[in-house]
């Protein structure tokens, strides 16, 4: 019996397709999920893909964080399951407060789309436990509102407490506030971040395989319990 | 039925990227003493509320709950007519 790692579609997502395909590399079964069922149909863990939810009116992932299937979610996080926001799904984590902080447009105004290194700050999370501690990985970053903030009291908290769980190495494309690409809720199943792991599993597609070990760690700590 | 205006601005302490963008291009349309600009959203929210009290109330939940952020935004609600 392999995990079955659900991946929710919002109207305007785009990245949902390699994150089930990055799921069924890892080894897990993919499941997709519907923005307006509230239904995680027996998941072991969600990933919130990337792309442009509600055509990121009103703020990016403001709408999509009151969608039926965010009510399960938010509950079933709070209960341990694990999440993995990437990018838009970032920002939906963070609009529906079950991370601190929110991203905001790009200090240079640019959207930015390159490959970018990072490195993994957090290996106590659900999703980066078959990393090393202090690894640096390249994967694409692609974003015009990723700029990571939060106030001086939150950034100090999370720093203090490894909360923060990927730092952007070799310059930051966005402003975010002490070179946070990511950061992990205090319990280490809800991981969020800007740059995009799914697009980095396979070196025929992507820059590295570099993005697969956030989805062979959440496999390997599902099977393990 | 009210119309109440909800105003949002980024809190002072948020850069504001496309205020500054802006402020670069007024000096060459000849406006030479702007020194500083800051872009906000202005929403009208029409209501079928009982009383303009009532109508500012719901304004400033909705403004709360969906309109603002609270990390990164400030508002003000002002009831129009």
């Amino acid at each position: 019996m392999t995990a079955r790692i659900g991946v929710v579609t919002f109207p305007g997502s785009l990245d949902d397709r390699d994150a089930l395909r990055a799921a069924r590399a890892a080894g897990a079964e993919p499941v997709p999920l519907w923005h307006g069922d509230h239904d995680l149909r027996g998941v072991d863990a969600v990933v919130l893909p990337g792309g442009f939810s509600y055509g990121d009116y009103l703020r990016a992932g403001a709408i999509a964080s009151f969608a039926p299937v965010m009510a399960e979610v938010v509950a079933a996080a709070r209960a341990g399951l694990p999440v993995l926001g990437i990018c838009n799904g970032f920002q939906v984590l963070c609009e529906s407060g079950l991370l601190p902080g929110a991203l905001i447009r790009n200090a240079g105004l640019h959207f930015v789309c390159r490959d970018q290194r990072l490195r993994v700050e957090s290996t106590d999370t659900a999703w980066t436990g078959e990393y090393a501690a202090g690894a640096e990985i390249v994967v694409p970053v692609k974003n015009g509102e990723g700029r990571y903030v939060a106030d001086e009291a939150t950034l100090d908290e999370l720093e203090a407490n490894g909360r923060v769980a990927f730092r952007y190495v070799g310059g930051n494309p966005n402003g975010a506030l002490r070179d946070i690409a990511g950061i992990r809720n205090e319990a280490g199943n809800v991981v969020g971040l800007m740059p995009h792991p799914e697009h980095a599993i396979d070196p025929l597609t992507g820059p590295s395989a570099d993005g697969l070990g956030l989805f062979v760690s959440v496999l390997k700590q599902l099977t393990a319990a | 039925m009210a119309k109440v205006a909800v105003d949002v601005m980024l809190k002072p302490e948020i850069l504001d990227p496309q205020g500054q963008a802006i402020v670069r291009a007024l000096p060459g349309l000849g406006f030479d003493q702007v020194t500083a600009v800051r872009q906000g959203k202005h929403f009208e929210v029409e209501l079928d509320a009982a009383d303009a009290a009532e109508a500012h109330a719901q304004a400033e939940k909705i403004a709360a709950t969906l309109l603002a952020n609270p990390v990164i935004e400030d508002f003000s609600v002002r009831l129009l007519d």
